[in-house]
């Protein structure tokens, strides 16, 4: 990256540390937090959403409906997460393929599975095999935030399911009483309140999910945890910048990132707390107008 | 073969007994049943260890962590901090980077020459990484209980003249346990969960012994189908967990005993604590 750095087998000390760690690899690596940063911000959104939505359904007076949300609050509940990850990553991206196959070749008369061998036409590969390298890394990436958000988005469920159940029935029924219908019900009175409720699973939720980013490394993507592991792998003297072992140094240093993102986020969401508590009828609404007084 | 031959001879595979060829072509459902069932055992064998000995550790550690003393309360609350704030999935990386850099041929104190290759194997390294973490999460647990012990009973057993080790062990500890059980039940079940993570962090599987998900990753890898092994795997989780609960439950029916039957806390699945 820098001048100085063009021989490195002349530098020494601090100088071979610096231009050490600017090495394009390097870069790749402090890419990569900003990748897990960027998986965070489109995940959390959409799990919330997914949880939204499920939470609505495990609700709804529809039999059908309530089945599919409750199914799906379920889900999460019996099974190790990793599993859910390892899963949808391949039958998404199998699924995608088997539809985009029958509307692309509908005439091709090849069983799709045929023995150990999953078996599209060309056209139906997602992506093209001639797409170029950014296209497959993006598609990738694209799996792991769906899953992601799909799993995290039962989570999601639950917790929001709970919280619409702890919103006081007197405030429902008094707005029942003032002839709102069940949909004004929910919109003018149920969502906004139940945020409340919700914040301390929310919360853990979002703290589950930082602890959750390094599985990434499990489902394909070149996360930190891959470039921990690529970097700090001993080097001979063929590389530019032979060293020994350090990879327990690179996996502290994630200890510390991680530790760090957990610490600030604890602090972040107690202000949160606090302020959403400020004048609400619970026991943390009221300790904080006694205190107040 | 049979299905009976093929439980005969993979039954026992994660352990090393049996075939020691794993299935190369011509994948059976009874194939995938019993594999998966035999890497269960790892499963088992991490969660029950490590929530064994980690209940005693934890119960340490909320003791320390709830004392009036900094030299007992800080490092603690830094364990706790550490292992609660982290992922389990690095803590992993790190113990296999950290207990590989010990010496191979073993260390010398005082003459002894103690081994230190059997560190890095999964059934040691990983159950060590596992136990402290459930500690950590279970002191958290065990922490808010001791907080939340009724003050009344405390009152009550200094008006009896109840006081140091005997008011801890026989009014305390009992509720604390009682209070926490619940959320002690999730902890175990994710603990549960978390342990198949163990094959897919550092800690490699030796001859191909692996628990359930290494198996099923192995069935899905060369099958190019995973709508088979993983709900296998999900199957096995299930009944484990069920299993689980309903110890639990009898525990905890036990703790509440001599309360009026309408006043027992249930216990209700939380999924707030995984890591």
């Amino acid at each position: 990256m820098f001048a100085s750095c063009a021989d490195p087998k002349t530098l020494e000390g601090l100088n071979w540390l610096m231009c050490y760690l600017t090495t394009g690899k390097h870069l790749d690596f402090y890419w990569s937090f900003v990748i897990v940063l960027i998986l965070l911000a489109v995940t959390a959104p959409v799990a919330l959403a997914f949880g939204f939505g499920g939470a609505m359904a495990a609700r709804s007076s529809f039999l059908p409906l309530r089945m599919l949300g409750k199914g799906y609050t379920a889900m999460v509940r019996g099974v190790p997460d990793i599993v859910f990850f390892l899963f949808f990553v391949i039958a998404l991206d199998q699924g995608i393929e088997w539809l985009n196959h029958q509307i692309q070749c509908p005439d091709w008369t090849e069983p799709v599975r045929q023995g150990l061998e999953f078996r599209v036409c060309p056209e139906a590969k997602v992506p093209l095999n001639s797409a170029p390298q950014l296209v497959h890394q993006f598609y990738g990436f694209g799996l792991a935030v769906v899953t992601f958000a799909l799993v995290f988005g039962a989570f999601a469920a639950n917790v929001l399911y709970g919280a619409m159940m702890a919103v006081p029935r007197p405030q429902l029924e008094t707005a029942e009483a003032y002839g709102m219908s069940p949909r004004q019900v929910f919109r003018r009175i149920l969502v906004p309140q139940m945020w409340v409720y919700a914040l301390p699973g929310l919360s853990n939720l979002w703290m589950i999910l930082i602890k959750a980013t390094p599985l990434l490394f499990l489902l394909g993507v070149q996360d930190i945890v891959y470039w921990a592991r690529e970097l700090g792998g001993a080097k001979t003297s063929a590389y530019e910048y032979p060293h020994p072992d350090w990879r327990l140094w690179y996996f502290l240093f994630l200890l510390a990132f991680y530790l760090g993102f957990t610490r600030v986020s604890e602090v972040v969401l107690a202000r949160i707390s606090a302020r959403l508590s400020h004048g609400q009828a619970t026991a943390a609404g009221e300790a904080m107008r006694k205190a107040a007084l | 073969m049979t299905c009976w031959e093929t439980i005969g001879a993979y039954a026992f595979r994660s352990l090393g007994y049996g075939e020691r060829l794993l299935p190369r072509s011509d994948f059976t459902l009874c194939q995938q049943f019993t594999l998966i069932g035999s890497g269960l055992i790892w499963n088992v064998y991490f969660g029950v260890l490590a929530l064994l000995f980690g209940f005693f550790f934890a119960n340490a550690l909320a003791l320390a962590k709830a004392s009036r003393s900094a030299i007992a309360r800080k490092p603690a609350e830094w364990f706790i901090f550490v292992f609660r704030g982290s992922p389990l999935f690095i803590q992993f990386f790190l113990a296999y980077e950290a207990l590989q850099l010990l010496p191979k041929a073993g260390i010398e104190i005082f003459g002894l020459t103690v081994q230190t290759a059997w560190t890095t194997k999964a059934w040691a390294g990983a159950l060590f990484v596992l136990f402290l973490n459930t500690a950590a999460y279970s002191a958290e647990i065990f922490y808010g209980a001791l907080q939340s012990v009724p003050k009344g009973d405390l009152e009550a057993a200094d008006a009896y003249g109840i006081t140091g080790w005997n008011r801890f062990r026989r009014i305390q500890w009992p509720t604390m346990l009682r209070l926490a059980w619940p959320a002690y039940t999730n902890e175990a079940i994710f603990l549960f969960h978390s342990t198949a993570l163990v094959f897919f962090s550092g800690f490699p599987a030796f001859q191909q012994r692996g628990d359930a998900l290494y198996y099923a990753n192995y069935f899905a890898d060369k099958t190019f189908n995973p709508f088979i092994p993983y709900p296998i795997v999900a199957v096995y989780f299930i009944i484990l967990t069920l299993i689980l609960t309903g110890l639990f439950g009898l525990i905890n029916r036990r703790l509440n005993r001599h309360l009026p039957s309408n006043m027992g806390r249930k216990i209700r699945l939380r999924p707030q604590l995984i890591r």
